[in-house]
């Protein structure tokens, strides 16, 4: 008896649907068991968890303003996912694109009209985001270095490049020897349309551009091709270098708007934490929207929810934050596992002749 | 796949028949007057800061009898994104007041009193505060540091003290000079060595920290951060300690003693003052008088006429006759930080911006 993996051929759209529906439930049902174990009730914390993140005015807006940073993270992480050139590095390029419009928002006269503010700090953000991701893309196009393992290091070396700042050179001297960076003035802070920062609108409309960009633009055709077939692609006469690079620079453009939104609209200054974490959470819907920008928009507002219902949750209930994680992690876990079972098979049998182990 | 499908349908609607039956008699009908919202930094059963601030808050929570609901969050990073959040995720649920036990709480806070002018904001530390609804509470540490240095100074035997410091901030430093000071007070050869590890709390840091000051020497150890691994660290190498925050004891026979907050002094009377109607930002500042400010009982090893001595100083401060900051005093670079004569009020303590003689920090 013995275990083996094989690849799926095309799914038939219904097994497809089924294989997710039953993700969902077994989540619910091991997320359920846990929450019993401690003593919950888990319908209790499910009601909540929804109830939590669309159940009033401020949870609603807080759903958003945790899908703005997850959703256009992810669009940037899905222009280069497409080439399968794996961005691992968005953290860092949000980083990076906070700290260019940071430095605008602090060393620009205060006096500027707000709209020149902001778009020079976006315009700082996009070059700084950019060029974090253009550097893994040079090496990868001119000399082929791994890009996962340099995407993720470049991220310590812009986090801890902030800190440095945040203890040195951009040290509040009104702070009373805290380390930590001067806020904004008032004009470099994003206004807010119903109660959330415009960067709900720049969610969508980006949304909208990935996707068009995507599917109908040649770049985007030849981003496609380059991910699929790299040699296809070569003998197709495109310059490979160029579209890696042209990628990466997207990417981590999009990567730096989202730093510049958080530093903006949320905290108002730098942190070495400003990222938060996105640039790694949005990997997943991502992944999971299958490289689809629409999709990615709607399962990013379901993470979203997620995140702000984990908070009502210890809240309202008083539930240890380790509960809210469990709840989420075993969500996760189920509808990630889920994808393994949609592309590959399990099958138990003996080994037959001519094999190889 | 379909069978399989039913009967993963059928263990969903059975989990939740079963949780169903459960508790549905926690809806309180909205009686209490008041309901309160604390943010806290760690978790709760940290034996450190949060822990303080918890069992302060649980305890005001039953002075007040009925009076008023409290909920909390705990594990809240200092980043605007997740106070902020918190916070109103709290003023969702119907909290008027909200208490936040962090420093790096503050600039949310003093958003949020702007736009909700009926919610009351409390702050832990810093000095932000406005006129009606946000203002900001401390108490006077240095007192309690004072003591815990006396009892340092007088069990070591290699003459180096250890302090595992947060962030090299005023704060901070008023702790490890007020504790120099007191040190100084009983054995003037003393030398305090300082490691600063950048953050309010990483007890794999606090713990590196405390092994740091060992090798350098020191035979007793207390810190600034929020969890109690320092006392654990000082504790494998049979060095003393002394706690921080809160009066748990990781050390065993070498725990000294700990310089400690009471909070529920300072929510005691703030709650009240809103129940009453009459709160008014004062930037609240709690001493070893009105007994935000303690210091557990000092170890049998600390030598009778020590003892005497700590008790002695306690009693005046407690009285409110004693000033930890008196003159003089030098910065370690040798500049005046206080005259001969001269006594340091709140004010010249918080303008502290260094560390003082017979400091050192690696």
């Amino acid at each position: 008896m013995n275990l083996r993996i094989t690849k799926r051929g095309d799914l038939p759209k219904k097994q497809e649907i089924i294989i997710r529906i039953a993700a969902v439930l077994l989540s619910i049902i091991f997320a359920g068991l846990i929450l019993l174990v401690f003593g919950l009730n888990p319908v209790k914390i499910f009601t909540t968890i929804i109830d939590g993140s669309i159940g009033s005015k401020i949870r609603i807006q807080q759903t958003i303003i945790r899908a703005i940073p997850l959703t256009i993270t992810a669009l940037g992480i899905i222009v280069a996912f497409k080439m399968k050139f794996w961005n691992i590095g968005a953290e860092g390029q949000i980083t990076m694109g906070a700290l260019g419009a940071t430095w605008v928002a602090l060393h620009f006269s205060d006096s500027l009209p707000m709209p020149l503010m902001l778009f020079l700090m976006m315009l700082a953000a996009v070059f700084c985001g950019g060029i974090w991701a253009f550097i893994p893309a040079i090496f990868k196009a001119k000399m082929g270095t791994n890009e996962t393992i340099f995407t993720l290091m470049m991220n310590y070396i812009a986090i801890k490049f902030v800190t440095y700042l945040q203890y040195g050179p951009w040290m509040d001297p009104n702070a009373g020897g805290f380390p930590k960076i001067a806020k904004f003035p008032a004009n470099a802070v994003l206004p807010s349309v119903f109660g959330v920062n415009i960067g709900w609108i720049m969610m969508i409309v980006f949304t909208v551009l990935v996707y068009l960009f995507m599917t109908f633009t040649k770049k985007g055709y030849e981003i496609a091709v380059v991910g699929e077939s790299v040699e296809t692609a070569r003998y197709a006469g495109m310059n490979i270098s160029r579209i890696v690079i042209v990628a990466m620079l997207i990417s981590g453009g999009m990567c730096g708007v989202v730093g510049m939104i958080q530093a903006s609209a949320i905290e108002k200054t730098l942190i070495s934490n400003i990222a938060g974490g996105y640039g790694f959470t949005a990997i997943i819907p991502a992944w999971l929207s299958r490289l689809n920008a629409v999709s990615a928009l709607i399962i990013c507002l379901a993470f979203a929810m997620l995140i702000q219902g984990g908070t009502y949750l210890q809240v309202s209930l008083g539930i240890s934050s380790a509960v809210s994680s469990i709840v989420q992690g075993a969500i996760l876990f189920f509808v990630l596992g889920s994808e393994f079972f949609l592309q590959y098979k399990l099958s138990f049998g003996k080994k037959t002749k001519g094999e190889v182990a | 796949m379909k069978k399989f499908l039913a009967i993963l349908l059928v263990l969903v609607m059975m989990l939740s028949f079963v949780a169903c039956g459960g508790d549905d008699a926690e809806t309180d009908g909205d009686a209490a007057a008041l309901k309160v919202g604390f943010i806290y930094i760690g978790p709760i059963n940290d034996g450190g800061f949060t822990q303080a601030m918890y069992e302060g808050a649980v305890a005001s929570k039953e002075h007040f009898a009925g009076q008023m609901d409290f909920i909390y969050r705990e594990n809240v990073p200092e980043d605007t994104q997740e106070v902020k959040s918190t916070a109103l995720n709290m003023i969702d649920e119907g909290c008027n007041v909200i208490i936040a036990c962090s420093f790096g709480f503050g600039d949310a806070m003093n958003e949020l009193s702007a736009e909700y002018p009926d919610i009351t904001f409390l702050h832990f530390s810093g000095a932000m505060k406005n006129d009606t609804n946000f203002d900001n509470w401390f108490g006077s540490m240095e007192q309690a540091r004072y003591l815990t240095g006396m009892a340092a100074a007088s069990v070591t035997e290699s003459n180096i003290l250890g302090y595992v410091a947060a962030h090299p901030y005023t704060e901070v430093q008023i702790g490890i000079n007020a504790f120099t000071l007191g040190a100084q007070a009983v054995n003037p050869d003393v030398e305090v060595k300082v490691v600063y590890i950048n953050t309010w709390g990483d007890a794999e840091l606090e713990k590196t920290g405390a092994e740091q000051l060992l090798d350098a020497g020191a035979d007793v150890i207390t810190y600034h951060a929020d969890s109690t691994a320092a006392q654990l660290a000082a504790a494998e190498r049979d060095a003393w300690a002394i706690g921080w925050n809160y009066t748990k004891n990781d050390a065993g026979e070498k725990y000294l003693t700990a310089a400690y907050w009471n909070p529920e002094v300072y929510f005691n009377y703030a709650l009240q003052n809103i129940l009453d109607g009459t709160f008014k930002p004062e930037s609240y500042y709690g001493t070893m008088k009105d007994g935000l400010i303690a210091i557990d009982e000092v170890n049998e090893a600390v030598p009778e006429e020590v003892r005497n001595q700590i008790a002695d100083i306690k009693e005046q401060m407690e009285a409110g006759e004693f000033d930890v900051f008196t003159g003089p005093i030098y910065y370690k670079d040798g500049t005046v930080l206080c005259e001969e004569g001269q006594t340091l009020d709140r004010a010249g303590i918080w303008s502290i911006t260094n560390e003082i003689e017979g400091v050192s920090a690696i």
